[in-house]
């Protein structure tokens, strides 16, 4: 590495796009064509992972762990939910941003609680608030509607242009175009001096202060940043399903949400995409294979990625592409050898 | 770019480049497809274990051809997650094009896939969901389980009339457990009964020590108790661990706390208390006799209220196939099922052609010790009951 | 201190009973109930410390988060329900029985799969451990059915009696008797035993404690089995009171460890205070604000965490 690399350079190296990059969203757009029949589980999968890119946020740049991130997600699908539901804001993506402005605002007041103490007490704490806020929707049921969930929710068409199908199309769309504006924005943050500075916090937050970061600042600031992105994902689920229900706040969620972004990997992004994928059709291919018993394999997959790790089973899996490219394309696949900074 | 990056970006293009999965839709015309979708995992797994059971064990006793139409059983898991339930149940229609949806474990998950019935036309037979306003909410939906207003009403009325006074109310805080404790309190206190004590119990509970306590020292003559089907058990041994059995105060309910598939391994605790319900294993007909050990020897259990709900669903389906000569679209199936009689194992029962909703008698029983194990006796019935949550309107 | 929350108590519950039951049922009655629903709610914490202090074990001394860890527990009470149910065991044999079986499933997870795991990021960890909840569910879920399971306890162990007006329950009784013991046990072994001095060498710095001719991986074997014995111990005492079905791991994974956060994880000290406290706060919070009953024990575990971040009786530098 040259002396004269400046950390904005080096920013700016990290957050140039690769081929692979792109391959990833030309295939998410490629998969509105290619699997039509199978749209509604494909929404499931772009809200997911971003909710799982929300929880990167704060995992993989700057080590706030959180088994309570559904409360987020919770209040984002509740206030979507509401807003509809007594036609407070009609258009769907006005909505989008209070709700996710919702969960901002209590993203930031509870950050204070969240980001002191040890992982565990996070762990709990996180999961506590979201637990407390289950009761309290179940006791509120005359807003809320309780355990029956929100009655009456009818989405308006977005923009007054594209009404929701029942074949999930415009919904998918949707979640898709959301889940990339938002990518990008991550992206952009993740990459910027701020981004720079959490992972400083995350490898070491004593040095971090002694350089002059102003640690908690920041914290609450990512903490804040990845409830938006929380509330937005409850939100879309809200208004692709015309769903909300107690269960948005459960502790399945927020753990099968932990399970999703370990599976992709912290720390990139991609991460809580691939792991929405992965997790996602694994569990729809076990569950319709055997309905009873699908969790015995999923808990397979996690016992296996873990024991054979996660590096060896996907250099297994790109075996066959690679030899692919390698025999026609002529072109070496990028990157499989340069090693560099992580 | 990390490694790491790059690495898993590029299983993921190559995974899907690879086409390793691929979804197909095949429908043949000769086939009437029912989805399924009953949580089989999860908190409610027992539920939809039971209608699974029932329902296959239904198709084993009648063939799975009717009217010349093949009967097609696709089993979906929703874990009780209502929009687990709704995307399965859009994708079973949309995709896979069944002719009926049906199960359905808690009220949630009917609501959720109501408005996919309305839209696509597709009936929906709901199979354990309790709550009165399910069948209103689309023209397409038929119940083959109960109301807890059923139930809750008839103890309630009961109880004024054998003495009860005083009476200490313990119901699961959601809206079932609501629902129950509304429709009692409506008909108890109108007899002139009255209510001591009032407690609602987190639905995830795992010790009812201090709920059970309060009963006690409001020292009514009986509780009225209303838990969820699977935590009865519990719910009864501590009942007895805390003495209430010995003091005089009565269990009555809606008979989902003594739940036949978990009534033996209460213990003798459980002995004398009064439920109303649809449903008893020990329901004096031949019918039930045969369905019991049917059942009993297919799958080495009880057959609970929710394995009858699912068995006289798929009943009705059958039935309603045969009256349409195998006609599956969902407004002839719909208008077939409406004013359907037959005899079930719970006894006599028919589908309210206004409501759509399920009409069958209630029985009050008490559990007694029959051949060295507990059942519910049935020792009174109030016949062709209609639920009283819409009659009420 | 104990004796002004003692008395101030029952006017606060008076006050916030509901107006329909102001009878004569009150009064006299309150002290003694106070004190039954203490000794509920002390029943209640032991049971939970059982249940949870292989998990504080494992977690505080070994750095592992075993999330398995109610699974144990779960196998603990199956087996003793098979032995009682089906093959007439009686009920104190098959406890120590659950016990022995649950530690020796314990000792083989741990020399076959945990201990590749002890370097690996807590992340993947979690990633492993709840994988193996999950097939413990569905291979109890296959064998023995989703329904609960109740195990058939001796008439002697049924019912309540009375002292003093206090209504004693035999279960829990026994239950504050066998964790007691339990308890001041471990407290014995880790203090004054050999084993537990090379413990709590081998865990302050492995490579100090291999260097002094102490066999770690054997000390940790040891620690790990006998934790998933006291889980699978647990499991079998509070089949009665918890219930008992496939789900058990996951329904009480959240409680186990919100008594090990908030006791800290670096004594077994800190779990057992945290466990009475949580299960006296539950029991008497439900009994006296029934209204309130879900809120009470996450709301004392928020506060305590915000209090002391690292535990009631954490290390400051506890990772």
């Amino acid at each position: 590495m040259n002396a004269d690399r400046t950390v904005g350079e080096f920013a700016l190296n990290r957050s140039r796009w690769g081929w692979s990059e792109m391959v990833f969203w030309l295939l998410a757009v490629a998969s509105i064509f290619v699997f039509s029949d199978r749209y509604l589980i494909l929404t499931e999968i772009a809200w997911l992972g971003l909710f799982a890119m929300s929880l990167d946020l704060i995992l993989g740049y700057a080590g706030i762990v959180s088994l309570g991130h559904a409360a987020f997600f919770g209040v984002g699908a509740y206030t979507a939910g509401l807003l509809a539901v007594h036609g407070i804001v009609k258009e769907p993506i006005l909505a989008l941003l209070v709700a996710g402005l919702a969960a901002t605002v209590l993203g930031f007041v509870t950050s204070f609680l969240v980001i002191r103490g040890s992982e565990l007490s996070q762990l709990m704490v996180t999961l506590g608030i979201a637990l407390l806020l289950r009761e309290l929707a179940n006791k509120f049921s005359n807003i809320t509607g309780g355990f029956d969930g929100l009655q009456g929710i009818s989405i308006d068409p977005i923009l007054g242009l594209f009404a929701f199908d029942l074949f999930g199309k415009v919904g998918y769309i949707y979640c898709l175009v959301v889940l990339f504006v938002l990518f990008l924005l991550a992206r952009r943050i993740v990459n910027s001096p701020f981004g720079l500075s959490l992972r400083a916090i995350r490898n070491n937050p004593l040095r971090a202060a002694a350089v002059g970061i102003p640690v908690n600042r920041r914290l609450v600031a990512v903490y804040t940043l990845s409830a938006f992105y929380a509330g937005i994902a409850g939100a879309l689920f809200t208004q692709t399903t015309a769903l909300a229900s107690l269960d948005v706040f459960s502790f399945d969620r927020s753990a099968d949400l932990l399970l999703v972004l370990v599976i992709g990997g912290t720390g990139y992004l991609y991460g809580g995409l691939i792991g929405a994928v992965v997790f996602r059709i694994l569990q729809d291919l076990f569950s319709s294979w055997t309905p009873q018993f699908w969790q015995f394999w999923i808990g397979l997959v996690l016992v296996l990625i873990v024991l054979i790790g996660r590096e060896r089973m996907y250099r297994g899996v790109m075996w066959l592409p690679r030899n692919f490219a390698r025999r026609f394309g002529k072109t070496k696949p990028a990157a499989m050898s340069d090693g560099g900074a992580s | 770019m990390s490694i790491r990056t790059k690495t898993l970006l590029q299983v993921a293009a190559g995974a899907a480049l690879a086409g390793t999965f691929a979804f197909t839709a095949a429908q043949a015309q000769e086939t009437v497809k029912i989805g399924l979708i009953v949580p089989m995992t999860g908190g409610q797994a027992s539920t939809g274990k039971q209608i699974d059971n029932a329902v296959k064990l239904y198709m084993q006793q009648h063939g799975d051809t009717v009217a010349g139409k093949k009967i097609e059983v696709i089993l979906k898991d929703d874990a009780a997650v209502p929009d687990n339930t709704k995307r399965l149940a859009q994708e079973l229609i949309v995709n896979d094009k069944v002719n009926i949806i049906a199960g359905f474990g808690v009220t949630p998950a009917a609501f959720a896939a109501a408005p996919l019935a309305t839209q696509a036309k597709v009936p929906e037979v709901v199979m354990a969901a309790g709550t009165s306003v399910i069948t209103e909410r689309s023209p397409y939906i038929v119940r083959t389980s109960f109301t807890l207003a059923q139930s809750s009403t008839i103890i309630g009325d009961w109880a004024v009339k054998n003495g009860i006074k005083k009476v200490a109310t313990l119901t699961s805080d959601y809206a079932p457990g609501n629902d129950a404790l509304q429709f009692f309190k409506e008909h108890f206190t109108a007899g002139g009964g009255q209510i001591v004590e009032e407690v609602k119990v987190p639905l995830s509970n795992p010790d009812f020590a201090p709920f059970l306590q309060r009963m006690k020292d409001a020292k009514p003559d009986a509780m009225f108790v209303f838990v969820p089907a699977g935590q009865g058990g519990n719910f009864m041994k501590q009942y007895a661990e805390r003495g209430l059995d010995k003091s005089g105060i009565k269990v009555i309910g809606p008979g989902d706390v003594m739940d036949d598939d978990l009534l033996n391994g209460m213990g003798d605790s459980a002995l004398g208390a009064v439920t109303a319900h649809m449903y008893s294993a020990a329901h004096p007909s031949q019918l039930n006799k045969d369905f019991v050990a049917a059942y009993k020897k297919a799958y080495n259990q009880r057959p609970g209220f929710m394995a009858v709900g699912g068995y006289d669903g798929i009943h009705l389906v059958y039935e309603a196939l045969k009256k349409t000569g195998g006609k599956a679209d969902g407004d002839s199936l719909i208008a077939a099922m409406k004013g359907m009689k037959w005899e079930s194992p719970r006894g006599p029962i028919s589908i309210d052609p206004e409501t759509r909703d399920i009409v069958q008698n209630i029985y009050v029983r008490k559990v007694e010790k029959k051949d060295g194990e507990l059942y519910n006796i049935e020792f009174a019935t109030f016949e062709a009951v209609k639920d009283p949550g819409k009659t009420k309107k | 201190m104990a004796a002004l929350t003692f008395y101030r108590r029952p006017s606060r519950a008076a006050k916030l009973r509901p107006p329909q039951d102001d009878g004569a049922l009150y009064g006299p009655v309150l002290m003694t109930t106070l004190f039954t629903i203490l000794f509920d709610g002390v029943a209640y914490g032991m049971l939970l410390f059982v249940l949870a202090c292989g998990l504080a074990v494992t977690l505080g001394l070994m750095n592992f988060v075993n999330l398995a860890h109610g699974a144990f527990a779960m196998a603990g009470g199956y087996i003793c329900a098979i032995l009682v149910n089906r093959s007439g065991v009686p009920f104190f044999v098959a406890l120590p029985i659950a016990f022995m079986a649950s530690a020796v499933i314990g000792l083989i997870m741990e020399r076959s799969l945990y201990r590749h795991l002890y370097h690996r990021s807590p992340l993947d960890q979690v990633l492993f451990t709840i994988g193996l909840t999950f097939m413990s569910v569905t291979a109890v879920d296959y064998v023995m059915g989703s329904s609960q399971t109740f195990i058939h306890l001796p008439e002697m162990l049924q019912g309540q009696f009375n002292l003093f007006g206090i209504g004693v329950g035999r279960y829990r009784l026994m239950i504050i008797v066998i964790c007691g013991l339990l308890t001041l046990g471990l407290q014995l072994i880790l203090a004054r035993t050999r084993f537990g001095s090379r413990l709590r060498a081998a865990v302050d710095d492995p490579r100090a404690a291999s260097g002094l001719g102490i066999n770690v991986p054997q000390v940790f074997a040891l620690t790990f089995a006998f934790g998933s014995g006291l889980a699978g111990l647990g499991g079998a005492l509070g089949a009665e009171i918890l219930g008992l079905d496939p789900y058990f791991p996951l329904k009480f994974m959240i409680y186990f460890l919100i008594v090990v956060t908030v006791g800290g994880s670096s004594t077994i000290t800190g779990p057992f205070l945290a466990s009475l406290l949580l299960g006296i706060a539950d029991v008497a919070g439900k009994y006296y604000v029934p209204k309130l009953g879900a809120f009470v024990i996450y709301t004392v575990m928020i506060v305590l965490l915000i209090w002391k971040p690292n535990g009631l009786f954490g290390r400051t530098a506890a990772r």
